[in-house]
């Protein structure tokens, strides 16, 4: 450790005030801060000391998605071999989704972090961490199959109009993983739908099988939704999806992570699934008795276990900066979320994946649910006062 | 009669046809006051008809005669209109000249008009066209306004023709209609950016368009 403490500081002149480098600063400064404790205090005002600094947040969050991530590299594999009626161990499995799934990921923080780096020296404002969940996200959300080109373009979207343009880290009004999603979303429909979500790159001897169907559950669920796979494949994540969606159990994983650190609001979870449950339990109740087949008949419970939604609730609704701030409002939010989800998955076959949707739709109302609580909680004191 | 004064203007200047003055009446639209990105009027139909260069740019010129000529007549007899009924009498004029452009396209452009649909019957609404005569006609003279209702038509024009440049080649890989992204490109995986085709891509553009504007201009950043 000391030899690079000993190189930073023997490169650091350059970037002072004055230096050859100066320009560069900023970033010389996100490295070092990253690589050691900032030797500077706060100057002015009343200050907070807490260990959990921006930095340690997200890391907590990038330990919480490690269980989803490895599990999707070993789906990616799984589904692969699968489709091709192979015989593969685990270890192969794993690799064979590792290789595929490193690109994109390299990608993802390549040009989000070059852009990043970018505005933070023409700003000359210091490079925050921010991007450094984002980056882990954004092929998260994504099939494996997604031509990395696309990935980029992603990342720079979701960069420039979710977040530099409104000030950078933590100004920002929507999360911008899911954004990056939504326009791949709409912008190549042909790379985000369809027989995409297995990585179907030819193997020499072996064909395709026939019983091979590209269609996530998801897919199944809009078709025919007694046709899905089995609620404890779903569960565990044997199916296929984007690449870190398909486990539920690999999400409640990082939700324990995220909930025992207090990263993440173990009420927005809670509250996102209480309303996909809730809702679905509504639609059971008024569902058509004539037609069995109508998904307004699908177990509650299905919609907690298809598609994103686990992944959705636990990593995408609880981004501390685009939910709601309020105790109250997160409630109000996480409940909203979880209905829309699953009013948009029972009645619109057009976007099947009614969570993308939702969070971003209530990421847009949070402000307004806080300003509300806050404005009720005023009259309500004053009302006793 | 003798007690009233004889007041003789004072003999001023003739001022030229495009004096100074005249020439920022037509060129400060194009940029520090664009009717789009500064004023944001008339974004509607900026998002509506922006898919391809051809319809914006027909567009463009038809809100550019409608600002133009309406300003000139309302310019005109300003001084003739009742204050209370002005705005009907600047919506007949307006649904006049509108009704003209429309049957204008209708004979001689058919295909465009028909890509314009009720956009061109809805300039009468545009924002910019009653703005424009509220804020410059029903006050100065026909010459200056005449100027103001070009300048304001092409600086929406600008913004019109810019937006759909980007949305016709990213979106459909053409412009006005040629072919101009490479088939190589489409070999090496390369597809159009279908975002592009939906409304919103157009609000992004602007957007930026805004962001790099006020960038460049400090002056137009909003205190607040």
């Amino acid at each position: 450790m000391k030899f690079v403490r000993r190189l930073v500081d023997s490169v650091k002149p350059n970037f002072e005030k004055g230096g050859k480098l100066e320009k560069l600063h900023p970033a010389f400064d996100a490295l070092e801060t990253f690589l050691f404790t900032p030797g500077i205090t706060t100057e002015a005002g009343v200050h907070v000391r807490d260990a959990m600094d921006l930095k340690r947040t997200m890391m907590t969050v990038i330990i919480s998605l490690i269980p989803t991530l490895l599990f999707g590299m070993w789906n990616t594999g799984f589904q692969h071999h699968l489709a091709y009626g192979m015989e593969a161990d685990i270890m192969q499995n794993f690799l064979f989704g590792f290789w595929k799934v490193l690109p994109i990921i390299i990608v993802s923080y390549a040009v989000g972090l070059g852009v990043e780096f970018v505005f933070a020296i023409v700003k000359g404002h210091p490079i925050s961490e921010g991007y450094l969940v984002t980056g882990l996200l954004i092929p998260l959300v994504l099939p494996v199959t997604i031509p990395l080109w696309m990935v980029g373009l992603s990342a720079i979207f979701c960069t420039l109009l979710g977040k530099e343009i409104f000030g950078g880290t933590g100004m920002n009004f929507m999360n911008p993983a899911l954004l990056a999603r939504i326009f791949l979303f709409f912008a190549f429909p042909a790379a985000m739908t369809g027989d995409i979500w297995t990585d179907l790159s030819p193997e020499a001897g072996h064909a395709i099988v026939d019983a091979y169907s590209g269609a996530t559950s998801l897919m199944t669920f809009d078709a025919n939704y007694t046709l899905l796979p089995s609620a404890s494949d779903m569960f565990w994540g044997f199916e296929q999806g984007a690449i870190g969606e398909t486990s539920v159990f690999a999400c409640l994983i990082g939700a324990f992570i995220l909930i025992y650190s207090g990263v993440g609001s173990w009420r927005i979870m809670l509250a996102v699934f209480a309303g996909a449950g809730l809702m679905g339990l509504l639609f059971n109740f008024l569902a058509p008795a004539g037609n069995p087949t109508h998904l307004m008949h699908t177990p509650a419970y299905y919609h907690w276990l298809m598609g994103g939604f686990a992944f959705g609730a636990v990593y995408m609704a609880t981004d501390p900066v685009s939910a709601a701030q309020s105790e109250t409002g997160k409630w109000i939010y996480g409940l909203l979320i979880g209905a829309f989800s699953v009013v948009l998955r029972v009645f619109n076959p057009a976007y099947p994946e009614g969570v993308m949707l939702s969070i971003l739709l209530m990421n847009v109302f949070a402000p307004l649910i806080d300003h509300i609580v806050v404005e009720l909680h005023i009259k309500k004191r004053l009302r006793r006062a | 009669m003798s007690t009233e004064t004889i007041n003789v203007p004072e003999k001023k200047k003739k001022e030229g046809l495009f004096s100074k003055k005249n020439r920022k009446v037509l060129r400060d639209p194009l940029d520090d006051i664009n009717p789009v990105t500064v004023q944001i009027l008339g974004v509607c139909s900026a998002l509506a008809v922006t898919t391809q260069v051809k319809p914006a740019i027909i567009m463009a010129l038809g809100v550019t005669i409608v600002t133009a000529f309406s300003n000139l007549i309302i310019a005109l007899i300003r001084d003739s209109i009742p204050g209370r009924i002005r705005m009907i009498v600047q919506l007949v004029i307006v649904a006049l000249l509108v009704t003209i452009v429309d049957q204008l396209l209708k004979a001689f452009m058919f295909d465009v008009s028909k890509k314009l649909s009720v956009f061109v019957g809805l300039i009468i609404t545009n924002c910019i066209v009653m703005g424009r005569l509220e804020a410059y006609a029903m006050s100065q003279k026909p010459w200056p306004s005449f100027l103001d209702g070009i300048g304001n038509g092409l600086g929406y024009g600008m913004i019109l023709v810019i937006v759909s440049i980007i949305r016709e080649v990213f979106g459909s890989g053409s412009l006005l209609g040629f072919k101009v992204v490479p088939q190589w490109l489409y070999d090496h995986g390369y597809t159009n950016n279908g975002l592009m085709m939906l409304p919103p891509a157009a609000l992004f553009i602007i957007g930026c368009f805004i962001w790099w504007q006020r960038n460049r201009n400090k002056s137009l950043i909003n205190k607040s």
